[in-house]
């Protein structure tokens, strides 16, 4: 039964990220993002991580998407005006993107410690966000908070650069 | 799993989605009724005895009506949106607690379609991503004015989003479960939240009306600007879709408010009735007691409606940014300091 879900849901994952890539409409590329990141939230829910499934749901669809669908829709994106980039581009953009993916696929090869942890046989419920709050600001209190500073820097750099300049007003 | 089970969770699905499309079709009637009682009018009373058939007569008309679709190249999410929005909004009713346990045919039936651990976040997941319905929709119409409208529709869902999550996370710190079935069931007798959350429910009803689309708060459908807003090319049932996806999304807010600060199903003197009747008595009255709950806030919405003026669009962000998101934070560190302290 998981497992026919798990086919189910993995097939429409890897086929909406496909589609994100191949869509000519930058709009249709971001729906079928959209339609990618609902299926993620399933996959969580499948390995019994509710907190994050709904999260994810919340963040990535609910606010983020919307966010990027809204610009997109403004700024009228056509193939006609999209803009060629040299060759240079290109191939850094590659080899970026490759390095990346070498990356992530070391962590995903070599992140089986994580297992190994306390709390799968700690007898507690583990997917309940009670216990998840517990780990986060009693074990990885550090990490968390980092993480917490990193985004307000980022929502301040952003405030920032959109602020229009008081020079331009006042002219 | 037990087939009883899977039985049972279908036919509450089954009458939990006839009520809210009964309770979403009347709910247009009550609108123009009440709308006309404050203007002083009589209102629809044409259709069967005192318009009791307006909203049969109302729907027979949208399906009659010619199936127009604008010049478009996105004919199919055109179609999608309309569809989008409806599903959407029937969405929440999967983890509303609509009564307390049933003893019927010897076993026990939990009026609730899932009662999973996150009921609250799901709520809060399946109302954020609402907006599609109407973005996608009022992108596809290609028509510049539905698609400043679908833009407004989706700043204004993202921008009281916020606020409506920090005021749950004060109701959360007091009743420390997401389970809406355990919040209801704390709610017994009368313990319900609004005493303990005053702040955090005026906040998170001031966000219900934005996140409904609702006056004062309707931009997206401003006529004086917008035509019809996001709707504009829609008709026929497509448009119908999208008008009986608010009133839907009406019915779902209400209950949420009943559920997480009036109590649920909870009346005084419920624990009287269970032990002077029978506890399946007091249940059934409960269910009676909710829906009557539900539908003294959509009448509370309709009033609002047919009273206050549109909000203008800076006025709107700058209450949603500057007012309440400062307030719903003032009011998570006072109720977490006094929950430490009383600790």
């Amino acid at each position: 039964m998981i497992d026919i879900l798990f086919y189910i849901l993995s097939t429409i994952t890897l086929g909406s990220a496909a589609l994100t890539l191949l869509s000519k409409n930058p709009i249709h590329s971001a729906l079928w993002l959209v339609v990618s990141f609902f299926s993620l939230a399933g996959h969580y829910i499948l390995l019994n991580s509710q907190f994050l499934g709904m999260v994810h749901i919340m963040v990535y669809s609910g606010a983020i998407m919307i966010l990027m669908l809204f610009t997109i829709m403004l700024m009228n994106l056509n193939i006609s005006n999209e803009v060629q980039k040299p060759f240079v581009t290109k191939l850094v953009a590659t080899v970026a993107f490759c390095l990346m993916g070498l990356i992530i696929l070391s962590v995903v090869m070599r992140g089986t410690e994580i297992y190994e942890l306390q709390y799968t046989t700690h007898g507690k419920d583990f997917q309940s966000v009670q216990v998840l709050g517990q780990v986060l600001l009693n074990d990885y209190v550090l990490p968390f908070e980092m993480v917490a500073v990193l985004l307000l820097l980022a929502m301040i750099g952003a405030v920032l650069i959109s602020k229009k300049d008081k020079t331009e007003k006042t002219a | 799993m037990d087939k009883t089970i899977i039985i049972d969770k279908a036919v509450i699905i089954v009458i939990v989605f006839a009520i809210t499309m009964l309770m979403a079709m009347y709910a247009t009637l009550a609108e123009r009724k009440i709308a006309a009682w404050i203007q002083d009018r009589l209102g629809p009373n044409r259709a069967g005895k005192g318009g009791i058939l307006q909203p049969l007569a109302d729907g027979l008309k949208l399906f009659a009506k010619e199936e127009y679709e604008p010049n478009t190249p996105n004919k199919f999410l055109f179609k999608f949106g309309p569809f989008l929005a409806m599903t959407l909004a029937l969405m929440t009713s999967a983890v509303m607690p609509w009564g307390d346990t049933l003893h019927l045919f010897g076993r026990d039936i939990i009026l609730q379609a899932a009662d999973i651990n996150v009921g609250l976040l799901y709520i809060l997941a399946v109302l954020s991503v609402g907006v599609y319905g109407i973005m996608i929709g009022a992108w596809a119409s290609n028509n510049k004015y539905s698609l400043m409208s679908g833009m407004r529709a989706a700043s204004q869902m993202i921008s009281y989003e916020i606020a409506m999550g920090l005021s749950l996370i004060g109701l959360l710190l007091m009743t420390q479960t997401m389970s809406m079935r355990e919040i209801a069931l704390q709610q017994s007798g009368m313990n319900w939240n609004v005493f303990y959350q005053p702040v955090g429910f005026l906040i998170f009803l001031i966000c219900s009306f934005a996140e409904t689309n609702r006056a004062p708060f309707d931009l997206a459908e401003c006529e004086q600007e917008l035509i019809g807003g996001f709707h504009t090319e829609y008709s026929s049932m497509k448009m119908g879709f999208y008008l009986f996806a608010e009133y839907a999304n009406l019915f779902i807010s209400s209950a949420i408010i009943s559920v997480l600060y009036f109590g649920a199903y909870n009346y005084p003197g419920m624990s009287w009735a269970a032990e002077n009747w029978s506890a399946n008595a007091a249940n059934i009255i409960g269910i009676f007691v909710l829906f009557a709950k539900i539908c003294f806030f959509i009448f509370v919405y309709m009033w609002v409606r047919w009273t206050l003026p549109r909000f203008r669009y800076d006025q709107l962000m700058n209450l949603g940014w500057k007012s309440l998101i400062p307030l719903a934070l003032l009011n998570l560190v006072v109720t977490a300091v006094v929950i430490l302290l009383t600790k």
